[in-house]
């Protein structure tokens, strides 16, 4: 690609070199942490506790993983689940409900668009009001439910997904609505069968960014999901933090466990995100 | 451009039916998951009937800093004799948990038992509105009256205490002392000569935790016995806006205390980011030879270090007279009975059991105590930490008074902060002290105080 | 365009959000700005005018945290926008570990604020901490990063770009991808080196993602929170103390009512200072 294209000797070096310095430093700075995480979680816990990067001398990976899954009767696998529900139905309704508001948002012209924009970046802006949001949620029977962590997961997040496929939506050519219209296309048609199969690409992108933050979120579940078997993953760490102070080893153990899933999402759209990005250039 | 943009409006409509659905499953889906989470929970919660022998359970919030040995082993025998079963739910402590605590109550969401700290944090809470009014049950007799203050308003008890007193002062390294021919210091000045001498040798004088915040206050805090002593109106007038600790020369003296022995030569380098959990690991490996400390690190200290608790001793922190060398006391955490709560029969049993002699001498069998018994009548059992052996005689002489936010309704939110910008010499005391009375005067306001 | 097809756009489209964000986000907030002119315990209110806004602006650490927020967004923006520069430069270039290096740089991204926290004041202490160890092999005695109250927001600001240049860096990929080939081969027949096609073909073709990350970043700036509370509390002290940190503490200490009228005041600031950046920003993005 791009200058790749001719490929003098020189050029090749020049290239080469790059990718040497760049993997050199970006494997340090970036990696290093997650190295030292890992290899902390297979320590005993007094050498985790020298917080040294050396390999364990007493390797005791499986015991700790063991640990962090039974201790307090298993809440790891309780909190696994009750994050995974929450985050794949909030991801649903985000994908749905951004898609359509940046589409919107993006084709309107006037006024409309403009008091949308406000909402959005207000929401940005604004920290939640925790105790009012708490009262709606009780008023609707929905507090400490989990479609109300749900839905409020889901609000919080609108404002960013929102800009995500408002930005995408700006690279679809206006022409594709211009001839579903004529040929007589209403808008939940057009939207539905036309618009929403071109956004894939960004479909990617939003599951992992959107997810990642209401997976990784520890506040919100913490205020609005309250009670012993509504934990979830973050709260695990917390919880352990404090429990264990001085075993360093099962709470890194713990950071390694609850990172899991967030990466293995990440692997698995990582080419999505990229051959998305390549769609994204349809106008070229 | 090739899809098929005629179909009839039939198709359409499908479509927008079955994203309806997908909202639909996503609520009903949700609240699947939710029952069963519920399910498990519900499944112990058998009926809300009290009776003894119908099993049933209390939830009880605590936080997770506390050392739950003494409670879980009440809490076994109360399930044993009554089929009361106690769970547990976990919140996180320092002043985070203090903000879980608040929105539960004001949501209407509290557990049947809440554990948390008495005086000025515990009056904050606005019992009356909350809690289960104790004052005519047969066991609030069995509450020593020290204790009862502090869970009490406007004369009503809400709540028994959930563990032994401790005190304020300085932890010491006997080994230390032992070595250099150091004697416990009677007056301040003596102190600081102490410390003096343990740099000379090269060694830590005094450890400091800043990487906790909290831990920055004690040596303020600790000092109030020497305040009481000699002011005893001063808690009151301090929480009628007619005191101030800036210009309170003896209050003061407090913040000063703080600029004096955190000084660099004698703290240790990580002062501003160790934790307390380092400190203790240094003062117990002899690193240090001081902590300014509460006695309830004790227990942490025996269960981190079970060899080395021995060496570990106890003063209160010395004022100016030899003769008047007092502590500053701190009271337990107490229970509280939810008003709301369905099972307030057996709360109340399982109440009467914990604050009873029987209760808490489980409680002292499995939980080594780091202070005096509040439960009237009841003395320390012979298997006590030897820092509380030192700490007895200053009760025994009578030369205790509690600390002034069990005194007072009143405590700044950033005291903490203030301390450790003493501590590290970015604030002098009189501006700390100055800086304080203001932070005061917010919370005043906040709770709505009379005369400010 | 033809009116038809302007209302082929129908607002109806916006209902689902509207529901869900109307009811769990806007009026939960126009709740509290009530609540921000009243003393307020949750459970009684008592009307008192704007006196929290006063206290709140009174607030003796404001004018530090203001300062901290301030040095917070601009590192971090600053930072995001060059480095993410950079790195999407690089793995747009033929290399062949860029699936590799894009995955490592956006590994950080996925992990959540607290075990990031944790993990860095660990890595930062100022004798046992990595970093400074790392350093004095070097013969450089390392800061202390977190205790000393002069770099301390410094060290979040920089585990926050860490953290975050990930995904800068992603959307500039996108950016720099969507630009049309054609641009660089029409360079590169006049003879322009990889200097003038980054000059005058790639930065400002990258300019809409670049003004994304800008005013992402600032408003996350502006408001942020996790990282600082997780890595500092704000400490030592007040030195570390941002906005957000200031209205959290009144929060907990159970100040509602100043903490609430502390979140409008954070609110119409970023506002204040977002819009206009935002508007500047696109203007100059049409010029281009």
């Amino acid at each position: 690609m791009r200058y790749g294209l001719q490929s003098g000797t020189r050029t090749r070096f020049f290239l080469w070199s790059v990718e040497l310095v760049a993997m050199v430093i970006c494997t340090v700075f970036f990696l290093v942490p997650f190295y030292f995480i890992i290899v902390n979680s297979f320590k005993t816990s007094s050498e985790a506790a020298q917080f040294s990067m050396s390999w364990p001398k007493e390797f005791r990976m499986i015991e700790n993983f063991v640990e962090v899954f039974t201790v307090r009767d298993h809440m790891l696998l309780l909190a696994y689940y009750n994050s995974t529900i929450i985050t794949l139905f909030s991801i649903l309704i985000l994908i749905f409900v951004c898609s359509l508001t940046g589409f919107v948002m993006q084709r309107r012209r006037g006024k409309g668009p403009l008091v949308i924009q406000f909402l959005i970046l207000a929401g940005l802006m604004v920290p939640p009001a925790i105790v009012p949001t708490i009262w709606v949620l009780d008023s609707l029977g929905l507090f400490k439910t989990m479609p109300g962590i749900i839905l409020v997961m889901a609000a919080l997040n609108i404002p960013f997904t929102t800009i995500l496929y408002s930005g995408f939506i700006s690279t679809i050519p206006r022409e594709i609505d211009e001839a579903a219209v004529i040929d007589g296309c209403g808008s939940w048609r057009l939207y539905f069968h036309i618009i929403f199969p071109l956004l894939k690409p960004i479909h990617s992108t939003v599951i992992i960014l959107s997810s990642v933050l209401v997976f990784n979120d520890f506040v919100h579940p913490l205020y609005f999901f309250p009670g012993a078997e509504n934990v979830t993953v973050q709260l695990t760490l917390y919880n352990f933090m404090s429990m264990y102070r001085t075993e360093w080893n099962l709470l890194f153990a713990n950071v390694l466990l609850v990172t899991i899933p967030p990466m293995i999402l990440f692997l698995f759209f990582n080419r999505k995100i990229v051959d998305g990005m390549m769609a994204g250039s349809i106008k070229g | 451009m090739r899809i098929h943009l005629k179909r009839n409006r039939l198709w359409t409509r499908c479509l927008v039916l079955l994203m309806a659905i997908v909202i639909t499953a996503c609520g009903s889906g949700g609240g699947a998951g939710g029952d069963s989470a519920n399910g498990s929970g519900a499944g112990l919660e058998t009926g809300s009937s009290d009776s003894a022998d119908e099993p049933v359970t209390l939830t009880l919030l605590i936080d997770n800093q506390t050392a739950m040995s003494g409670i879980e082993a009440v809490v076994k025998e109360i399930e044993k004799r009554f089929n009361i079963v106690t769970q547990f739910e976990l919140r996180p402590g320092g002043s985070e948990g203090d903000n879980i605590v608040k929105t539960r109550l004001a949501t209407g969401e509290m557990t049947d038992i809440l554990f948390y700290n008495s005086g000025a944090l515990f009056k904050a809470l606005n019992p009356k509105e909350y809690f289960v009014d104790l004052t005519d049950e047969p066991f609030a007799e069995n509450i020593d009256d020290s204790f009862k203050e502090v869970v009490s308003v406007d004369g009503r008890l809400y709540g028994i205490p959930a563990s032994t007193a401790s005190a304020g002062g300085w932890l010491y390294n006997k080994k230390i002392y032992e070595e250099l021919g150091l004697s416990v210091p009677e007056t301040w000045d003596q102190l600081i000569d102490n410390l003096k001498q343990v740099e000379a040798a090269g060694k830590i004088a005094v450890a400091g935790s800043f990487g906790d915040t909290w831990t920055s206050q004690i040596v303020l805090l600790a000092d109030y016995y020497n305040v009481h002593s000699e002011l005893p109106e001063f808690a009151e007038q301090f929480t009628n806006n007619k005191a101030k600790f800036a210009d309170t020369s003896l209050a003061l003296r407090g913040f000063e205390k703080i600029a004096e022995v955190y000084q660099p030569s004698f703290v240790n380098e990580d002062i501003a980011v160790a934790t307390y959990e380092d400190a203790l690991r240094m003062l117990a490996e002899g690193q240090v030879a001081h902590y300014p400390m509460l006695t309830s690190a004790l227990p942490t200290l025996e269960e981190t270090f079970p060899d080395r608790i021995d060496d570990i001793g106890y003063f209160g922190q010395p004022g100016d007279d030899p003769n008047n060398h007092g502590l500053t006391l701190w009271m337990p955490a107490g229970f509280y009975l939810n008003k709301e709560s369905e099972h307030i029969k057996a709360g109340l049993k399982w109440m009467e059991f914990f604050a009873s002699e029987e209760g808490m001498s489980i409680f002292m069998e499995n939980m080594t105590p780091d202070g005096p018994v509040m439960i009237k009548g009841m003395e320390l059992p012979d298997q006590v930490y030897g820092a509380v052996k030192e700490m007895m005689p200053y009760i025994q002489g009578g030369k205790a008074s509690p600390a002034l936010e069990f005194l007072s309704p009143l405590k700044g939110p950033n005291l903490e902060q203030i301390t450790v910008e003493i501590g590290l010499g970015m604030l002098t005391p009189e501006e700390g002290a100055a800086r304080y009375d203001l932070d005061v005067e917010n919370h005043a306001r906040q709770l709505g105080l009379e005369g400010w | 365009m033809s009116k038809n097809v302007k209302s082929v756009y129908s607002y109806t489209l916006l209902i689902p959000a509207a529901i869900v964000y109307v009811t769990f986000f806007i009026v939960p907030t126009v709740f509290s700005f009530f609540f921000s002119l009243t003393r307020w315990t949750l459970i009684e209110w008592e009307f008192i005018g704007l006196e929290n806004f006063i206290r709140f602006l009174k607030e003796p650490q404001l004018f530090i945290g203001f300062k901290n927020t301030l040095i917070f967004t601009v590192v971090t923006c600053v930072l995001k926008v060059i480095f993410g520069v950079m790195l999407a430069v690089l793995l747009t270039m033929n290399i062949k570990t860029k699936h590799f290096l894009r995955s490592v740089i956006f590994f950080p991204t996925l992990i959540s604020f607290v075990a990031v926290g944790i993990t860095f004041k660990v890595l930062m202490h100022p004798t046992s901490g990595w970093i400074n160890q790392m350093l004095g092999l070097l013969g450089i005695s390392g800061p202390n990063w977190l205790g000393s109250p002069r770099i301390a927001i410094y060290s979040v600001a920089l585990v926050d770009v860490w953290k975050g240049v990930g995904f800068a860096t992603v959307i500039l990929i996108a950016g720099i991808m969507s630009i049309p080939k054609h641009y660089y081969e029409a360079l590169e027949i006049d003879g322009g080196n990889r200097w003038n096609a980054f000059w005058h073909i790639t930065l400002p073709l990258t300019r809409p993602a670049i003004n994304i990350i800008l005013t992402l970043s600032m408003i996350y700036g502006m408001r942020t929170f996790d990282l600082v509370w997780t890595m500092t509390g704000g400490g030592p002290g007040f030195s570390s103390d941002v906005i957000a940190s200031i209205i959290y503490k009144q929060y907990q200490a159970g100040f509602y009512g100043l903490s609430t009228a502390g979140n409008v005041l954070l609110f119409l600031a970023v506002m204040l200072i977002v819009f206009p950046f935002y508007k500047f920003l696109t203007r100059k993005e049409v010029s281009v």
